[in-house]
């Protein structure tokens, strides 16, 4: 179940700089736990101290939001990609 | 070392940016988001810089909205005569309606016709002063027409993102300015996100997105001029539309501003939000008592305002919650209805969003919710020459006759 994640500009600093990363995992929570073990801290950025998904961030897998999906219970296919973007833009 | 003379040529007033959802603090820059928490970051100000600005001079300053530039995060290299839009005494419409007292600020009368003008001359003026050489946004169609004419004017290039159903009208009044326009299948919520990914891979100043903290500045210039236009004081009820927000936080941020400095006396004041119903996550948070706002995807004929997921929601919700105001929708209809109704009794023809804007009031009046009785401002963000498509169906000849004296008595239209 290898998931390939789009890496925001602020959040590479943990990654080593890098702009995508491969993990494994069966859901967006497992995706999320799988990065905390390569990139420690990246998961407090993300979710907010109840483990939800911070008000300003915006999680994509395969292009569709996670809001209108099943949030981080959102299955995550083999193959799939994961975008972490934030949200504060437009208008 | 920059000196704060050098730093003031460049930002105005600005000194740094924070954060408004953790506080944490950045050096002035092209950032958006709080490395913490990814919270939108905001601009903050030198008090002491503030505190030069006076009624007088403003008052001595440029017909234009730099005339408040001692307030704002830029300063006018560029400048295409933007902002003091008319403040029209709308006595007609206030009659129809039952009020006392009714004002409508007319940005349509800005350069490319909706108040993205003003946002977009503080982040050109920014976007210069941090070295960047492309203007980008993602748009609803007003903030295109206004990012690739400011590009014109200023000799940078202009990189403008479109959802590819956008108006007619509004394509063509981007592409004349000969920057490049790249229409892309999907949603504006889409085209948000794609330039989001795209302004972390390139060096360009995506107004609305590594520029943000200063573009949404340039709407603090539409609360300052009601207030001067009023003769130093502020409206007791205001109604702006919503689409991300940020124009109905920062019309509050400019009032509260006033207030603090002194320029203009801190009477309370109610404000009001409008949306469609096709697009009304802000409105649906508002009557379900929510902090926060869940997306939808957009439907209907107010484009302009068609964002599922606004940035600033919640602080829209903050701000009408604190001033005691409300937040309502109306449907396709009561928007074409709203469009009518402003042409017909102020001689003002709005676009899309306007429509809104006046259908709300109405519906605000009628729930109560909107004191009849107090003085009242609402805002006509952009121009109906840019919607022709809304009102097309309903706007058409009263009579269609051959050119002679006979046919003309016949139709029976002499009185």
């Amino acid at each position: 179940m290898s998931v390939t994640v789009r890496v925001p500009t602020i959040l590479r600093p943990l990654t080593g700089g890098e702009a995508e990363v491969s993990v494994e995992g069966a859901t967006l929570a497992d995706v999320l736990d799988a990065l905390e073990a390569d990139h420690t801290g990246i998961r407090a950025r993300v979710l907010d101290d109840d483990g939800k998904l911070r008000r300003f961030v915006n999680v994509y897998v395969n292009d569709d939001d996670v809001r209108f999906a099943e949030g981080l219970a959102t299955p995550t296919p083999d193959g799939a990609s994961v975008s972490i973007i934030p949200a504060v833009a437009g208008g | 070392m920059t000196s704060v003379l050098d730093r003031t040529a460049q930002f105005g007033s600005a000194s740094h940016l924070y954060c408004r959802e953790c506080g944490a603090h950045y050096d002035l820059g092209p950032s958006h988001v709080c490395e913490m928490c990814f919270g939108p970051l905001e601009i903050a100000y030198d008090e002491d810089l503030q505190r030069l600005v006076t009624r007088e001079s403003i008052e001595a300053g440029p017909a234009t909205m730099w005339r408040y530039a001692g307030l704002l995060p830029a300063a006018p290299v560029v400048d295409l005569q933007v902002g003091l839009t008319r403040l029209v005494r709308a006595d007609n419409l206030a009659r129809e309606l039952g009020m006392k007292s009714l004002w409508v600020k007319d940005d349509s009368g800005n350069p490319t016709h909706s108040f993205k003008d003003r946002v977009v001359a503080v982040a050109a003026n920014a976007a210069r002063a941090l070295g960047f050489e492309v203007l980008s946004c993602a748009s609803t169609g007003n903030l295109a027409n206004a990012v690739a004419a400011a590009a014109a004017a200023a000799g940078l290039r202009s990189v403008v993102f479109i959802p590819h159903d956008l108006e007619a009208g509004k394509v063509v009044t981007t592409a004349v300015y000969g920057g490049t326009l790249i229409a892309v299948e999907g949603s504006y919520d889409d085209v948000n996100r794609l330039c989001a990914e795209v302004a972390g891979e390139l060096p360009w100043a995506f107004v609305n997105v590594n520029v943000r903290p200063f573009y949404a500045e340039g709407s603090k210039t539409v609360g300052y001029e009601i207030a001067e236009q009023l003769g130093w004081r502020f409206p007791d009820q205001v109604v702006i539309p919503i689409a991300s927000g940020s124009l109905l936080t920062k019309v509050d941020k400019a009032w509260r501003e006033l207030g603090a400095l002194g320029l203009v006396e801190a009477t309370p004041y109610k404000v009001f939000g409008a949306q469609s119903t096709g697009c009304s996550p802000v409105s649906a948070a508002f009557r379900a008592g929510h902090e926060v706002v869940s997306p939808v995807r957009p439907s209907g004929i107010a484009k302009s305002l068609a964002i599922g997921n606004p940035a600033d929601g919640p602080y829209a919700l903050d701000v009408v919650r604190r001033t005691g105001g409300a937040i309502d929708d109306v449907t396709d209809d009561e928007v074409v209805e709203g469009i009518q109704l402003l042409a017909r009794t102020t001689g003002i023809f709005g676009e899309t969003a306007g429509g809104v804007t006046v259908a709300t009031l109405r519906k605000l009046l009628a729930s109560g919710a909107l004191d009849p009785d107090a003085e009242t401002v609402i805002l006509n963000t952009g121009d109906g020459l840019k919607t022709l498509d809304a009102v097309e169906p309903v706007a058409r000849p009263t009579a269609t006759i051959p050119a002679s004296l006979d046919a003309f008595r016949a139709a029976g239209l002499a009185s």
